[in-house]
C-alpha cells in the first residue's frame, strides 16, 4: 500500500482491508509508537468535520507526527479564488501525505491525480468516506471476532447514507446477509440491491426495526439527515421513524452490538449507551487505530 | 437517375446512418465546426433503416477509432466509410468505447468536474441492456437519456 492514495473503498482489495484491520489491532495495543516523528501530514478540511478531523489529528499526534493544514477553507487562499488543483500542488511540497475533506463529490480522486504525495480521502461530498468504512469493519470484527457470514441490519437513511453504501460494498466480500430497515422513500437504492443480487447475497427490505432485532449480529443505525430534504414537511414525517430503546434490545442475540457513525440525534435513546449493546463510542475510538494503520501503511512505515 | 442530395467526395470519410436528431450532436462531438476540411452535412434524409437519417461527409479526413467511437453515444448504428478516389476502401460500424473523455457533462451538480477546470471522464458500462456512464470522479451513474454534452 506504500505511496498509494486511499480514495474509494473499492480501491483496496479484501486482503488489503484485512491487513489494515490487523495493523489497527496492533495499534489498539500500543497507540503511542513514535514512528511518525520525521513526517509531516497535511490535514486539509475544506468543510467542517469534528470527529473525522480530530480522529485523524489524534491518530497522527499519538504517533509523534507533525500536522499542518486548516479546518476551514474560508481562512485560506481558496477564498481568493485559488483552484483545488493549485492548493493540492502547493501543499504537496509541504507534506508527506495529505488527508483531505472536501464538499464536492470526486474532489479526492481529482486531488490524487494532481498531488505529488498520497491522498487519504476523509470524505468527498456524499461520495466516499473509506476510513469510516474501515473503522466500521474493524468495529464489527472486534465485536464478532469475524467478518464472515454475519447478519447485518442497516436502519435509517439508507438512500443517502454514504457510510451504509460503502460498508455494504466492503461487507459483500464476506458472505454477509443484510436487512435494510427504512421508510420506503429512504430505502437502499436499486443499484445496491442489484449489486447484492449479482453477488448472490441475501438481503431483505423492511420498515419495522423490531422484525430484525432478533436476527442480526450488528444493528447499524444511521441518522435521518435533515439536510437531505428539500421539503421540510417530508423530513418532519420521518424524522422520528426509528428510536432504538434499551427495552427494544431484549430480544436481541447475546453477541448483537449497535453501531452508529455518529452524530446521533433521536435514533438511539441514551439508555442504550450502558446496556452492553451500544458500541458506537468505542467505534469512534477505533477510528484512531484504523487511521494510524492506514497512515503507517501508506507511508511505508509498517508492512 | 437517382439524385445525389449530398455530393460525393473524392477522398475522406462518410458517416452514415446517423439518427436525424443526432446529426448536429455528431458535428459537435467530432468538433467539425472547427475543421478546416470540407464538411457536407445532410439531415432528415429518407432511410429504410431509420426512417429519417443524417449523413456527414468530411473530405481529406480519416478519423482514429477512439475519435469516431465517441459518437456511439448518440449514433449507435452509425457506419463509417473510407473513400479514396471516389471508391469505397473500407466500411466499419462504430463501437462503444470503454471510456469517454471530455465530451459529456456530469449531471451531478456537486461533482468536482462542474466546479474545477477538469476534463470529464466516464467509464462506459455496456454489459447492461441500456448503456450507462459512470463518472470517474464522483462515481455517479448516468443513463443514456440523461447524457448532456459539454
Amino acid at each position: 500500500m506504500k505511496n498509494r492514495s486511499l480514495i474509494s473503498i473499492n480501491d483496496f482489495s479484501k486482503e488489503e482491508h484485512l491487513k489494515i484491520l490487523e495493523l489497527a489491532a496492533e495499534f489498539e495495543k500500543d497507540s503511542r509508537q513514535q514512528i511518525l516523528t520525521k513526517h509531516v501530514i497535511a490535514s486539509l478540511f475544506f468543510e467542517p468535520s469534528t470527529r473525522t478531523r480530530l480522529s485523524f489529528e489524534s491518530a497522527i499526534s499519538m504517533l509523534g507526527g507533525h500536522i499542518v493544514g486548516f479546518t476551514d477553507a474560508s481562512s485560506t487562499s481558496v477564498k481568493k479564488g485559488e483552484s483545488l488543483r493549485d492548493t493540492i500542488k502547493t501543499v504537496s511540497n509541504y507534506a508527506d501525505l495529505i488527508v483531505m475533506r472536501h464538499p464536492f463529490d470526486g474532489s479526492a480522486r481529482f486531488a490524487s491525480e494532481v498531488a505529488d504525495v498520497p491522498i487519504i480521502n476523509a470524505g468527498d461530498g456524499s461520495n466516499q468516506h473509506p476510513t469510516q468504512t474501515l473503522l466500521d469493519l474493524y468495529s464489527i470484527q472486534q465485536t464478532q471476532n469475524t467478518l464472515e457470514n454475519l447478519t447485518i441490519g442497516f436502519v435509517g437513511d439508507l438512500k443517502y447514507g454514504r457510510t451504509v453504501h460503502s460498508l455494504l460494498m466492503a461487507l459483500s466480500n464476506f458472505n454477509c446477509k443484510f436487512h435494510f430497515v427504512a421508510p420506503s422513500f429512504l430505502q437502499i437504492p436499486e443499484q445496491y440491491q442489484m449489486f447484492l443480487k449479482n453477488k448472490g447475497l441475501e438481503f431483505h427490505t423492511l420498515s419495522n426495526i423490531h422484525d430484525v432485532i432478533p436476527d442480526v449480529d450488528i444493528l447499524y443505525m444511521t441518522r435521518i439527515q435533515r439536510e437531505r430534504f428539500s421539503d421540510p414537511s417530508e423530513y418532519e414525517k420521518v424524522k422520528d421513524s426509528y428510536e432504538l430503546k434499551r427495552d427494544d434490545l431484549s430480544t436481541s442475540k447475546d453477541n448483537m452490538q449497535v453501531l452508529h457513525p455518529l452524530p446521533r440525534v433521536n435514533e438511539i435513546n441514551i439508555d442504550v449507551d450502558d446496556s452492553g449493546k451500544g458500541y458506537y463510542f468505542q467505534q469512534a475510538l477505533n477510528g484512531v487505530y484504523v487511521r494510524q494503520a492506514i497512515v503507517s501503511l501508506i507511508l511505508g512505515l509498517k508492512k | 437517375m437517382k439524385e445525389l442530395r449530398v455530393s460525393a467526395i473524392e477522398k475522406g470519410t462518410v458517416i452514415d446512418h446517423i439518427p436525424a436528431k443526432s446529426v448536429m450532436k455528431v458535428v459537435k462531438i467530432l468538433d467539425l465546426e472547427n475543421s478546416e476540411n470540407t464538411v457536407l452535412i445532410g439531415a432528415n434524409l429518407d432511410s429504410k433503416k431509420l426512417v429519417k437519417k443524417g449523413i456527414i461527409k468530411v473530405s481529406n479526413k480519416f478519423f482514429k477509432a477512439h475519435e469516431i467511437n465517441k459518437i456511439s453515444l448518440v449514433a449507435p448504428e452509425a457506419s463509417l466509410t473510407i473513400i479514396k478516389n471516389f471508391d469505397v476502401k473500407e466500411k466499419t460500424i462504430v463501437k462503444v468505447p470503454k471510456q469517454i473523455s471530455g465530451i459529456v457533462k456530469c449531471r451531478n451538480s456537486k461533482c468536482i468536474t462542474n466546479h474545477e477546470n477538469i476534463e470529464t471522464v466516464f467509464n462506459v458500462d455496456t454489459d447492461c441492456e441500456s448503456l450507462k456512464l459512470k463518472c470517474k470522479y464522483c462515481e455517479k451513474v448516468m443513463e443514456k437519456d440523461e447524457i448532456e454534452f459539454s
